[in-house]
């Protein structure tokens, strides 16, 4: 058990009490929170009562800020919402003093109330976390000011105030993913740009579907993304700037693939894979400026990297050894050293934003697995088994893996899944039909 | 032999000889072409049976080579069938080509973009070593985005894994 909250000691003292009734979802002893590393089995029960509407206009918001706040804490697996219908105590305002027996009694752990106002296209969020058992409110109260249009977006920094406070990690929920929205049959399979909410909402296009586009990816800032689109017919690495929707060809040498690219953490460097004469290598290319470089120089396929958060290694596959293998080296270029060592084939590492785990996907006798491993290759764990899942995707907290499933047989399908590193709560991720390749931005500011 | 039955062959036949009259492909007649609306070429096809058609081409000759799992080698057979190709395509100088290299659904999309690559320059490579100049050749890969086959075993993934040569007009050298 750690105290890594400064309100940590204060809340132990609560527990004390109301531990005896909790369900195990916390530390017996402890003060309310959830120890990720130890794994949860039993989720921690909350409330979040409408919020109080100050005013006529900010009555449409009052359920809507609420359900979406309950459902972020509940869509991790590890809080168990106690549904309205369940309530006793009502909160009519905002500083009223919490009526904790009423919240005690129906066994909520964690209660989260809060206000709107609007005015215009304005409107205001406030909220509190308390703890229920200890009589104690957890952390100061905030207030997010924004347009009704961003409502949604207010709800999810509530949320990740309330997850980080009880987790002691960064939250996740105000966060986009850039993904590829398909359609059309099998052989002829109908690709397009699109972005959403990480929960699957405000679904937006980005590309038509003329052209073939594949595997995007968000800058470590958000507001730009690399593909590989078909547009001239060829592969070739692309880069759309989000707000205004506009693309530049990344790279333009004739008689080339480019693919795989990924930003570096400066936000300026690009390293991707170039294919020339059917041989794929890793290359490197300043947005800015232009400029590029080599990095490897072999016969077999580089492709698919990434680099670690603190730019100066760079992980990829390879089939250099016969099957594909993962692969570490430095930024620059240089000796790679293989990290796969289990039996079967490995490839598309992605490094945690933690920069503690490289996720990946694995084929092994003829299933595909999504996996997570030390950056030296220890402790891998598989957390995913079908027949076709790949592609992982890291949530801005490095806790949640989105990656694409896709089902067999001529009338197979992709869709996106999301799945904690400790293999818990695998579930799909709405994207308004069949998705792939999804790509996790930063948290939002 | 029955009347009606010999009707019917004969019915057969003209629909058979129908079908290899160049002029069912429009004005350009059997591997013929023109610029159509919006500057997009069409290129008839002709009979399997006419040698100078693409329909003979793709058909007679084959257009593909099949590849064994994660491998780019050429097999005897694709060797064979490649070999056809060249020959064809030194007669019939007016055609440039892409090679189009493919592969199963059986791995992650970057490797298949990268593996059919692979395929569709070994195909590239051996037509260049039967005589075809390498100015007329370009390769592109689709790793596993167009599946001719859509079913999940190997019978169909045998045949998604192929380079492909399609011809256009206009070769150029």
């Amino acid at each position: 058990m750690t105290y890594q909250s400064p309100f940590g000691l204060l809340l132990a003292i609560g527990l004390v009490f109301g531990g005896l009734l909790a369900a195990p979802a916390v530390a017996q002893n402890g003060p309310l929170r959830i120890e990720l590393t130890e794994g949860v089995i039993e989720p921690l029960p909350f409330a979040v009562p409408d919020l109080v509407a100050e005013n006529g206009a900010a009555g449409e918001f009052a359920k809507t800020i609420a359900r979406v706040i309950a459902s972020d804490l509940a869509g991790t697996g590890l809080f168990r919402e106690i549904p309205a219908s369940a309530h006793i105590g009502r909160v009519d305002s905002f500083d009223a003093p919490v009526a904790y027996a009423d919240w005690k009694a129906i066994n909520a752990q964690a209660l989260v109330t809060g206000a709107v106002s609007a005015s215009g296209d304005r409107i205001v969020v406030k909220f509190r976390l308390f703890d229920v058992f200890s009589g104690q409110q957890m952390g100061e109260g905030l207030q997010f000011a924004g347009t009704t249009q961003s409502w949604r977006r207010m709800a999810h920094k509530v949320a990740d105030a309330v997850y980080s406070r009880i987790t002691g990690e960064g939250g996740y929920f105000d966060s986009r993913v850039v993904f590829v929205s398909e359609s059309g049959p099998k052989n002829e399979r109908a690709k397009r740009l699109a972005v959403m909410d990480y929960d699957g909402e405000n679904v937006q296009y980005l590309t038509d579907s003329r052209s073939i586009v594949l595997a995007p990816r968000f800058s470590p800032t958000g507001d730009r993304i690399l593909y590989t689109s078909y547009q001239s017919g060829f592969p070739k690495i692309y880069l759309m700037d989000v707000a205004s929707v506009q693309a530049r060809a990344l790279e333009d040498q004739p008689g080339t693939m480019t693919f795989a690219p990924r930003f570096a953490p400066d936000g300026r460097t690009v390293v991707f894979s170039l294919e020339q004469g059917g041989n794929s290598d890793l290359y490197t290319v300043d947005t800015a400026t232009g400029a590029s470089g080599r990095l490897t120089n072999a016969p077999s396929i580089e492709t698919a990297p990434d680099y670690s958060p603190d730019g100066s290694q760079i992980v990829f596959e390879s089939d250099r050894s016969g099957t594909q293998q993962i692969y570490v080296m430095s930024a620059g270029g240089g000796e790679p050293r293989r990290i796969s060592n289990g039996p079967g084939r490995y490839s598309t590492p992605v490094w945690s934003p933690r920069g503690d785990y490289i996720a990946f996907t694995k084929q092994h006798q003829g299933r595909f697995h999504i996996g997570v491993m030390r950056v030296d290759g220890s402790e891998e764990r598989l957390l995913t088994a079908s027949f076709l899942d790949e592609g992982p995707t890291w949530s801005p907290n490095g806790r949640v893996i989105m990656f694409t499933r896709e089902t067999a047989g001529a009338a197979g399908q992709s869709s996106l899944y999301s799945v904690d590193i400790t293999g818990r709560n695998l579930r799909p991720v709405g994207s308004n039909g069949a998705a792939s390749d999804p790509s996790w931005s930063p948290l939002l500011p | 032999m029955s009347y009606v039955t010999k009707a019917m062959l004969l019915i057969a036949v003209l629909g058979l000889a129908a079908c290899n009259n160049p002029d069912r492909f429009g004005a350009g007649g059997a591997g013929g072409a023109g610029a159509g609306a919006g500057g997009i070429d069409s290129t008839g096809l002709g009979g399997p049976n006419d040698p100078t058609s693409v329909a003979y081409f793709q058909q007679t000759l084959g257009d593909r080579v099949f590849f064994a799992v994660d491998q780019s080698t050429l097999s005897d057979e694709a060797r064979a069938t490649l070999t056809g190709q060249a020959q064809w395509l030194q007669t019939n100088s007016d055609y440039a080509l892409i090679v189009e290299g493919h592969a199963d659904e059986q791995g992650t999309r970057q490797y298949n973009l990268a593996l059919g690559a692979r395929r569709a320059s070994a195909a590239q490579n051996f037509l260049v070593s039967q005589g075809v100049a390498a100015s007329r050749i370009r390769t592109v890969s689709y790793g596993k985005e167009r599946p001719v086959e859509v079913c999940s075993t190997e019978d169909c993934y045998s045949r998604n894994r192929r380079a492909v040569t399609v011809l256009s007009m206009g070769a150029g050298s």
